[in-house]
């Protein structure tokens, strides 16, 4: 079972939080906080499992992170699930991203939380693995666009216009997530 | 107000949305709060308008705000407005923020169960998808019963998509509703050969889940995931299986002999380190005993570990440790690799090796190993990583009674070198650790006192550092070891002027009063040494120093110091007295202390035994009769229990014997005199015989302490360091190996190489003694049979349910068959109401818990008592050998269907046997037929094995009527229970009050009924099928048809198709030409698949007219076939059975809407009427009302809301029926079809 997933940058400030275990709100920023001082202490070069956030889990879980350029991704599992496994899953999910976003930063990140939830809600549900192919991933996340479009259809017209303006204001959006090739953990075959 | 109703559609552009809200909270980074608190002010009102897509837009912006901590509970009520939104996008806005914001306390999520329901059955997949996914993040026990059965529906859905994710939601479902486990595990086994990988994972995902908790009641797929295994492709499908592969064998060893050869090919072949991962943890877990295989393992972790990934190098030695348990030997070979890893840069790495070390460590590199760590820890960074160092130092050498440690000095040494540490928070483990060494080896007693002496008299060098504060722990041991073995002392007045300085009134309270204490045991010490030597003088002198000293710990704030300060102060007042007088007072004072203490058992105090006649409930004074303060009386009186207990197990009547008039002094001494003597659990002065030591003795006589001591220069002068222990072990070891070579050479190499490492042959130092005697109360164990295994919570223990128990009529879901709340969609009830609706259904919730776990308690103990019976049961089953067919047939579908015959009921267990004795080299034949369970597998077992396995199948028929005759009583419990929880639902949702009924059917037991009904039927093939409606849908009927394969080949490609007629059609796939049925169908397998139907007039029965197609593929090839079939589809199957209650039934009467009427007559011969009724309620779909003798009311409604209301009366032979609709047809029609239900 996976017990969460958190999304956070290199400041600590949460991206993303998926807790499949519910937690008052007050303690899932602990949760974060200290997931975030555990895991940005360590060097990027050291292994990417972590044991002993005391407040999530316990002795069974174990804290599975990858740090991409300013993010975080950090995923508490017990020990149902593969570690490597998990690796490769979070790759899948910043790849696809990566895709959906069309080059995804922390920005987009940001202004896109409920996007990003959708995306990771077709990786995972419930605290287990739903789908870990990502054509299959991408092809459910384009339908369900495509059916927001339908919908939105012209009615929305002036409020995108209204945020295209807005959007413009943002600074310099910059592009700077890199994926790394991961030679260890590559050789899995989806 | 009036501005707000102007503001358009356009204006409402200019809301935030979430993308401003983030920019506005950068924006305004200094004055977060204060903006996010407009932010909300703003997204309350947007939540008023009535506009849905202002609504979901305020929900999303709430939904970040969840993410940033805020509490946003407030706004359930509204999310699930959005979630009932038509819209998709705004569904699933609202999908979200449920799922993010919701849980178990969440009132209005019972308001949600209908719409759930309706998204789950939407004919977009998406809809569906989303509700799935929401739900899967707050569904709770409620909402588990109540869409099980929609879910467990979806599973068999022709979209890949939602199966997948019903699938996957299953798990949640049987975690909050443990009883849908059975019903629809069937369904969830089939999906583990779906077609599509995605559902197959999925599937796979859940049991693997459910099987870790519960891996017993999961043995019997063994097979069918060995065929997976040695076919599946998919990695995360195969690092699953291997993972429940592991969980399973330790349970069947036998499991583990049929793995080891595809698990070494896996091992062999495989490229992703995941899965050769996953295959190593499994041989390590599965087949332990199977050397080859583990040195495998060893050799395959060798490389992880060396290689340059960190994430293989931690995992390799993650596995390394597990191995380390069952072969050390193997592992020890790699010290050197560990080793190396304790310089790596990476902490987790780090502490794996010290995980390894620390089981590998012997008596002989035990000095050596720790040195090594010694030398990290002082060049160890971080501060934890620093104290995992020295908590693994102490464990290392403490472990099994410190098994490992010859020489005793130099753990002291470490001990004390360790006190040098900066900033550890081990004291109290260091201080512990010194305690038990001095307390338990007797013979370290004095260079533990010496050594002690010295620390203390350093002891600035502990306390001055405000850092440091976690090592002055250590004081109270050295100040403990000082005063309790004081006669080892060297110079006692000194030690005692280091105790009484100015300073330690610094150190905490607790350590303080151990310094008052131990400061008069020194000074009994003294006195007695002093009297000895009628050496007057110190003794005034040191009786001054305590009378000066004390005064200032009479000060303290502590209230422990200051309590036995003051005692002692008057104690040596007093005995001051005594000496002015010239009285010897050293003897009386020591008596003070003598005795020797013994290491407590850490579960000695639970251990006691009441005694006899002592009942703790009982009250040992009545209570007041009016009591102020009774939770402060209660306590006092427990305190008291306890204490008495002690008392009287341990010393019995001493106790009786004290005069209590006694003086204060005398009393404890002799007390304590007492105590000592005649507990048995005391070791006696000098009872301890050292003869058998001489070895030792001479060795430590051999250690020239003080020279050492005095002769290197370290911080503190005076302590000993523990590198000479190694170098003098060292030495000693040379010293021996020369002295062996001499003696081998002696005895001409008649001795082996290998007994070199027969250890305690070799070490000297070996039988030094460690006192492992515990004071234990009489008639105690040690052993730990009080640990609790798992918390009661636990909700895996509620899913320790058998599987392979056949399903008994009653195991079915709960069909929803009534309606709970209205929808919230357009109802808009005010959150108030709807908390108020929730409260009886949470006080409802908790009642069901408390019942079940009292269920669970009586059936535990029902368990119990039967164990002697069952014998007797044996006899009453009416033929074994149907007996063992139910007991280990395989579960059927969540349906009763009619009885599969003979030839198909496999037996599972003797095929579970065969598969597993199976020889390896066929292997693949016997799991594949095994996998599929047909019967020839069966019917071919060896010859040689035959009469073994006769004695096998005997004994497992015995078995599982046993268990069949166990289970039934269970299951009638359960039964009872169940069914009243369902009406105590009904009542709960404030709808109709069923409590009222004399006898509603569901109360009645029901012959067993089925409401399947043959559709066609051929040699190979044969369809029963059952009507499904629901109320949100009115225009159409699910028809669920079980195929059921007669042969002993597959059947594929089965495909439905239906001539529509004007009123009825079947929903196909645009341009299909019939539905596929998603499923392929195995040789006498049965699977059930649904088809909707839409219709637009329900008032007429219909029939039509169909065809199945579908492919028989055998040896010989693949043949079509096609059976003609016609459905039926009478009135009663549009009807739903809602329960009404008496008033809003005669209200209907009374309204006058219902205008139609019709009767009807049919000749019974039942003489009562009850099961009359059932067979009504249950075919035809109707609720009792009322029934009064021999006359019921029935309801129902139809799917497009026609009100049926019928009046039952039975006379002698004939019943008759008059029914009230508000639409002809139907009435007459439903009528016509009641009575061809209770003719036939």
């Amino acid at each position: 079972m996976i017990k969460a997933i958190l999304v956070f940058n290199n400041h600590g400030k949460a991206r993303l939080t998926k807790f499949y275990v519910h937690y008052p709100e007050d303690l899932q920023q602990q949760i974060v906080r200290e997931t975030y001082h555990l895991v940005s202490k360590r060097d990027d070069n050291v292994c990417n499992f972590l044991e002993g956030g005391t407040l999530i889990g316990g002795a069974d879980y174990k804290l599975i992170y990858r740090h991409y350029a300013t993010l975080y991704f950090v995923f508490c599992v017990d020990s149902s699930e593969s570690e490597l496994g998990i690796l490769d899953l979070i790759q899948v999910f910043v790849e696809t991203l990566d895709k959906c976003f069309e080059n995804v930063c922390e920005l987009d990140l940001i202004f896109h939380v409920d996007k990003v939830h959708y995306i990771l809600s077709e990786l995972c549900m419930g605290g287990m693995v739903l789908e870990t192919n990502m054509s299959e991933i991408l092809t459910r996340v384009d339908e369900q666009n495509k059916l927001e479009k339908q919908e939105a259809g012209i009615s929305t017209a002036p409020q995108r216009a209204v945020s295209t303006l807005k959007e413009m204001n943002i600074p310099q959006r910059i592009k700077d997530i890199k994926l790394p090739d991961l030679p260890s953990i590559g050789n899995l075959k989806f | 107000m009036a501005l707000k109703k102007v503001k358009g559609t356009l204006e409402r552009v200019l809301d935030k949305n979430l993308q401003d809200l983030v920019r506005g909270i950068r924006n305004h980074k200094d004055t977060e709060a204060k903006y996010i608190a407009e932010c909300i002010d703003e997204i309350k009102q947007e939540l008023r308008q009535d506009n849905m897509s202002v609504k979901a837009n305020a929900v999303c912006k709430l939904m970040f705000m969840q993410m940033l901590g805020y509490d946003i509970s407030w706004a359930a009520f509204n999310i699930i407005e959005v979630m009932s939104s038509t819209k998709f996008t705004f569904k699933r806005m609202g999908y979200l923020a449920a799922s993010q914001s919701f849980s178990d306390a969440t009132d209005v999520l019972m308001l949600t169960t209908n719409m759930i329901r309706k998204d789950l059955g939407s004919q977009n997949i998406y809809d569906a998808g989303v509700a799935l996914d929401g739900l899967s993040c707050f569904i709770t026990g409620d909402l588990a019963r109540d869409l099980a059965n929609d879910i467990v529906t979806l599973m068999s859905s022709t979209k890949p998509y939602l199966r997948k994710k019903a699938v996957l939601i299953m798990y949640m479902v049987f975690l909050k509703y443990p009883e849908a486990l059975r019903p629809a595990f069937p369904r969830l086994k089939e999906k583990l050969e779906d077609p599509d990988p995605g559902v197959q994972a999925a599937a796979v995902n859940v049991i693997c889940e459910l099987a870790r908790k519960n891996p017993k009641n999961y043995l019997s797929l063994a097979p069918l995931f060995f065929k997976l295994m040695t076919s599946s492709t998919n990695n995360w499908v195969l690092i699953k299986i291997i993972k429940l592969f592991g969980a399973l064998t330790p349970l069947e060893p036998r499991l583990g002999k049929k793995l080891i050869e595809p698990l070494t090919n896996l091992i062999h072949s495989t490229s992703a380190m995941s899965l050769l991962y996953e295959c190593i943890n499994t041989v390590i877990a599965g087949i332990p005993n199977h050397s080859a295989s583990i040195q495998l393992c060893v050799q395959k972790l060798r490389i992880l570990i060396e290689d340059s990934d960190q994430n293989l190098k931690y995992l390799g030695l993650l596995a390394m440790s597990k191995i380390l348990k069952t072969h050390p030997k193997s592992v020890q070979a790699h010290k050197d690799l560990v080793l190396q890893c304790l310089d790596d840069k990476d902490e987790s790495i780090r502490l794996r090796a010290l995980d390894l070390l620390c089981g590998m460590v012997s008596k002989k590199n035990l000095m050596e190993i720790v040195k090594k760590l010694m030398v990290h820890m002082d060049k160890a960074e971080g501060s934890h990583y620093r104290d995992e160092l020295l908590a693994k130092i102490i464990e290392i050498c403490s472990q099994s009674n410190y098994h490992f440690i010859t020489n005793f000095e130099w753990y002291v040494s470490i001990l004390v070198e360790l006190t040098r540490m900066e900033g550890t928070r081990h004291g109290k483990m260091i201080a512990s650790q010194m305690l038990d060494v001095a307390v338990r080896v007797q013979a370290i007693r004095h260079f533990a006192v010496a050594q002690m002496a010295v620390l203390l008299e350093n002891a600035h060098a502990l306390t001055d550092n405000a850092q440091r504060n976690g090592i002055c722990e250590v004081l109270h041991a050295a100040v403990w070891i000082c005063g309790e073995f004081s006669e080892h002392l060297s110079d006692p007045q000194n030690t005692l002027e280091s105790m009484l300085r100015a300073k330690v009134t610094q150190l905490p309270g607790h350590i303080q009063s151990i310094y008052v204490h131990n400061a008069i045991k020194l000074y009994a010490r003294i006195l007695i040494t002093a009297e000895a030597q009628d050496d007057l003088q110190t003794v005034t002198e040191t009786t001054e120093l305590l009378l000066e000293k004390l005064p200032m710990f009479v000060q303290s704030a502590d209230l422990e110091v200051q309590e036995r300060a003051c005692c002692l102060l008057q104690l040596i007042k007093y005995v001051n007295k005594a000496i002015e007088k010239g009285a010897k007072v050293a003897d009386e004072v020591s008596m003070l202390f003598a005795g020797e203490l013994n290491p407590v058992a850490p579960k000695a105090q639970k251990k006691v035994p009441v005694p006899e006649g002592l009942d703790l409930d009982a009250w040992i004074n009545e209570p007041l009769p009016e009591d102020d303060e009774p939770e402060e009386f209660v306590a006092k009186t427990s305190i008291f229990h306890t204490m008495g207990d002690v008392r009287t197990a341990t010393y019995d009547n001493e106790v009786k014997t004290h005069a209590p008039s006694e003086a204060e002094l005398q009393k404890m001494r002799q007390q304590r005199e007492f105590e000592h003597m005649n507990n048995p659990n005391y070791l006696k002065g000098s009872a301890r015989p050292k003869g058998s030591h001489h070895e030792d003795q001479n060795n430590i006589s051999d250690v020239p302490i003080s020279q050492i001591d005095l002769s290197v220069p370290l911080h503190v002068p005076g302590m000993s360091m523990s590198d000479k222990y190694l170098q003098l072990q060292r030495q000693q070891e040379a010293e021996r190996r020369r002295r062996k070579e001499k003696k081998s050479r002696k005895k001409k190499g008649k001795k082996k190489k290998g007994d070199t490492s027969s250890e305690s042959e070799d070490d000297p130092a070996a039988a030094i003694s460690v006192n492992t005697e515990y004071d234990v109360p009489e008639g105690a164990n040690l052993s730990d049979d009080d640990d609790f295994k798992g918390s009661k919570d636990d909700p895996h223990r509620l899913l320790n349910i058998n599987l392979d128990e056949p399903l008994r009529d009653e195991e079915v879901l709960p069909v929803h068959t009534y309606q709970t709340l209205p929808s919230p969609l357009g109802v808009k009830a005010p959150p108030e109401l709807a908390t108020a609706a929730a409260a009886p259904e949470k006080k409802h919730r908790k009642e069901r818990e408390k019942k079940h776990r009292k269920d669970k308690k009586e059936r535990k103990h029902e368990k119990k008592s039967k164990k002697g019976h069952h014998h007797s049961k044996d006899e009453d089953s009416p033929s074994l050998l149907i007996a063992t067919a139910d007991g280990t047939d395989q579960p059927a579908t969540p349906d009763d269907l009619p009885a599969t015959d003979m030839n198909h009921i496999a037996d599972k267990t003797d095929d579970m046997d065969f598969w597993l004795s199976a020889s390896a080299q066929d292997v693949n034949s016997a799991s594949s037929a095994a996998g599929e369970l047909s019967p020839p597998a069966v019917a071919t077992p060896t010859a040689p094995r035959t009469p073994e396995k006769h004695a096998d199948v005997d004994r497992e028929e015995e078995e599982p009527s046993r268990r069949k005759s166990k289970k039934e009583k269970r299951e009638k419990k359960e039964k009872k229970s169940k069914k009243k929880k369902k009406s105590d639902y009904i009542e709960a949702d404030g709808i109709t009050t069923p409590s009222k009924e004399p006898a509603t059917p569901a109360t009645y037991k029901m012959p067993s009924m089925s409401s399947y009904k043959l559709l066609a039927e051929d040699t190979s093939l044969k369809m029963t099928y059952e009507t499904r409606v629901s109320l949100e849908q009115s225009n159409q009927v699910i028809v669920s048809i079980i195929f059921s394969n007669l042969t002993s080949s597959h059947l594929k490609d089965l495909n439905v198709n239906v001539l529509d007629s004007l009123n009825s059609k079947l929903v196909r796939n645009s341009g299909d030409d019939g539905v596929k049925v998603p499923f392929i169908l195995l040789p006498n397998a049965e699977n059930e698949g649904q088809f909707a139907f839409t219709v637009s007039s329900i008032n007429m029965p219909q029939k039509l007219k169909g065809t199945l197609m579908y492919i028989v593929k055998n040896e010989d090839g693949a043949t079509q076939e096609k059976i003609d079939f016609k459905l039926s589809l009478p009135c009663t199957s549009y009807l739903v059975g809602v329960p009404c209650d008496g008033d809003a039934f005669t209200k209907l009467l009374g309204s006058g809407d219902l205008a139609h009427k019709s009767s009807m007559q049919a000749t019974v011969s039942e003489t009562d009427i009850a099961p009359i009724l059932a067979k009504v309620c249950f075919l035809a779909h109707f609720c009792v009302v009322e029934q009064i003798g021999n006359t019921a009311s029935l309801y129902s409604r139809s799917i497009q809301s026609h009100h049926l209301c019928l009046l039952v009366k039975l006379q002698p032979n004939t019943l008759n029926f008059d029914g009230k609709s508000n639409d002809e047809s139907l009435l007459s029609n439903v009528l016509d079809d009641i009575r061809g239900l209770l003719t036939t």
